[in-house]
């Protein structure tokens, strides 16, 4: 039930190979996320598994089966895009109910199904309104309610919480997690966001270039990247990758610390050098150290901090939070 | 255009143009009823006299009015039905990718820059001639006796004809129309198991609902007052088969002299053209709102 396997599956558009051919992986009731910075292709492999798209090779198996060839709606999927994508001359109850009257289901029991549905998403006093006449986030909901009443083998967003409001976006990344703690249905979950990749995956996907780069819960990802690009791309602030001198020391053509983990001080240390900038956030501080012979380094440092612009301080990485990469940028 | 001041100036600005536009409109509609009152024909000059509703009298129970305003019904309704469904249809087609589709756009487009009465003539001519028309001589290749479309179906080949000239200007519009539709909205439905048809239905056609309503509105106002096409082709006959108000309205002016009769016509029709513009309002015009 739900599960998704997809074996050498390449994309071209015109030539261009968008995805030079893509392995993965996806079990029952799995969250996965798909992470990668724009263009990476990770819209692409998410239509390639809707079947928006077809695929220049390769399989897709979906529950085992070979899906490859089935039309999108014959894949069980359910998708929510980015632009809602709902449709505005119907009412949200027969938004929500359009999957199910194009089933040719009875009247009643499509009733009862988006009923259901719209009582789990607290949509009931809006069931007879337009699309036109909602807020951003109810928008949003109604787009997963369209999706849920299906019951889908698998759900499938596409940046879904890319057009919302900072703060309708925690709430909203709080109601999908939510929501598959509830449903137990595989979710496949699009995002250049990698807040929102750590907090929601079980299992997260760095794309980079149609490459998978890497694939593991988000814990393996900030514990052991496996190249300088998922080292760099999950965490913020991001990684501080070094090369040269400083990492010649440690036998690597590349040494990456992660702010959080260096080690401050006002009197010694291995790294001297000046503070630029200081963003006091009040849990924590982030200093942009400009340090002799390796250049802006940035520390997290907690608490609140009395340091400032111009201010000389040594930084201290500690040798076992040190990733080492070699010429080609793998994990040594 | 906040203050007093250059609201006023504004309004000076403005008035030549709308002072303008008043005149022209004013002074022949107001001679168009006063004519509408007199016996006034152009063989009796210097004759005229009041005869209040005789003008329209007489032009209400010509017999030849009730045909000419069915006439102008059914070449309204015709045509509109033809360039809406049609049009509709060439622009699902044109919104397809298709290698050439930039010069077969331009194509379509093109017979909306035919004037009617040249495009009524190549109709006639090269088209429907029973003699030397292209239709004609398919139907011989095919072994069936050629049709005379001006003589024996006037109504309809004219309704051809012009639907033909109006056709690219629904297509146009329905196909900007078209092109403004999310295409995710059309990628959910497709997932959410529509079918091409059940797409067409009810994502498309509500999509299209005002832009379908532009384009009867527009064509209906112009379609009242066809005139050309008659002329060049059938003359509003054989009889008066093909003759619609217009028409009769020239042929009372023109052919018989009776300026009266025809002014009483030109106001009856406006009066029509009303109606017909208030009907249309109330059953589509709800689509314009936004």
């Amino acid at each position: 039930m739900g599960a998704i396997t997809l074996e050498k599956v390449t994309k071209e558009f015109s030539g261009v190979k968008v995805i030079p051919g893509v392995d993965l992986e996806i079990a029952h009731g799995e969250f996965v996320v798909f992470v990668g910075p724009s263009g990476c292709g990770k819209s692409t492999l998410l239509r390639l598994i809707a079947g928006l798209e077809d695929v220049s090779s390769g399989t897709i198996r979906i529950d085992g089966v070979d899906a490859t060839g089935l039309a999108p709606a014959r894949r069980s999927l359910a998708m929510v895009f980015q632009s809602y994508a709902l449709y505005p001359h119907m009412s949200v109850y027969k938004n929500i109910a359009f999957p199910l009257k194009m089933a040719g289901m009875p009247e009643a029991d499509i009733k009862a199904k988006v009923e259901a549905a719209a009582r789990t998403l607290n949509l009931t006093d809006y069931l007879d309104r337009r699309p036109g006449q909602l807020s951003g986030g109810q928008r949003q909901r109604v787009a997963i309610g369209r999706a849920i009443v299906r019951e889908p083998e698998a759900f499938l967003f596409d940046e879904p919480l890319s057009n919302l409001d900072a703060a309708l976006r925690v709430n909203m990344r709080l109601e999908i997690s939510e929501l598959h703690q509830s449903l137990k249905t595989t979710m496949i979950y699009v995002t250049h966001d990698q807040v929102e990749a750590m907090t929601m995956a079980d299992k997260i996907v760095v794309l980079h270039a149609g490459r998978i780069e890497q694939v593991g819960s988000p814990l393996e990802l900030y514990r052991n990247p496996a190249n300088v690009f998922v080292a760099g791309f999950i965490g913020s602030p991001k990684m501080n990758l070094i090369e040269g001198a400083p990492a010649a020391k440690y036998n690597a053509r590349t040494i990456g610390v992660r702010p959080e983990h260096i080690q401050l001080s006002t009197e010694s240390g291995e790294w001297a050098g000046v503070v630029g900038v200081a963003e006091h956030l009040g849990s924590d501080t982030f200093l942009h150290v400009q340090v002799e012979g390796i250049g802006q380094v940035t520390a997290r440092i907690s608490g609140e901090l009395n340091i400032h612009h111009g201010d000389r301080v040594w930084l201290t990485p500690p040798p076992e939070r040190i990733h080492r990469f070699d010429g080609e940028g793998t994990a040594i | 255009m906040a203050t007093l001041q250059t609201q006023t100036a504004a309004r000076f600005m403005m008035a030549p143009a709308v002072v303008m536009l008043l005149v022209w409109m004013i002074v022949p509609l107001g001679m168009t009823l006063y004519f509408s009152f007199l016996r006034y024909n152009l063989l009796m000059p210097g004759m005229e006299v009041f005869t209040g509703f005789g003008n329209y009298e007489f032009f209400l129970t010509d017999p030849a009015f009730f045909v000419a305003l069915g006439n102008t019904l059914l070449l309204v309704g015709g045509t509109l039905l033809a360039t809406v469904v049609g049009g509709t249809f060439l622009a699902i087609l044109l919104d397809q990718p298709f290698w050439g589709r930039g010069i077969v756009r331009l194509l379509v487009i093109a017979p909306f820059f035919v004037m009617p009465t040249v495009s009524a003539l190549v109709w006639k001519n090269m088209l429907m001639h029973p003699v030397n028309g292209l239709f004609a001589w398919i139907a011989r290749g095919l072994g069936f006796e050629p049709v005379d479309w001006l003589a024996t179906l006037p109504l309809f080949s004219i309704t051809v004809i012009v639907a033909w000239g109006w056709l690219p200007f629904a297509t146009l519009i329905i196909l900007t129309a078209l092109q403004s539709l999310d295409r995710e909205q059309k990628e959910a439905a497709e997932m959410d198991g529509a079918g091409p048809v059940s797409i067409f239905f009810h994502i498309t056609l509500p999509h299209l609902a005002r832009a379908l309503t532009a384009v009867t509105l527009i064509e209906t106002i112009f379609l009242l007052s066809v005139f050309a096409e008659i002329l060049v082709t059938t003359g509003g006959g054989p009889g008066i088969a093909s003759t619609n108000l217009p028409y009769l309205i020239y042929i009372q002016a023109l052919l018989q002299y009776d300026v009266g009769s025809a002014s009483a016509g030109g106001v009856v029709a406006i009066i029509l053209a009303n109606i017909v513009a208030v009907f249309l309002i109330r059953m589509i015009g709800k689509n314009l709102e936004a």
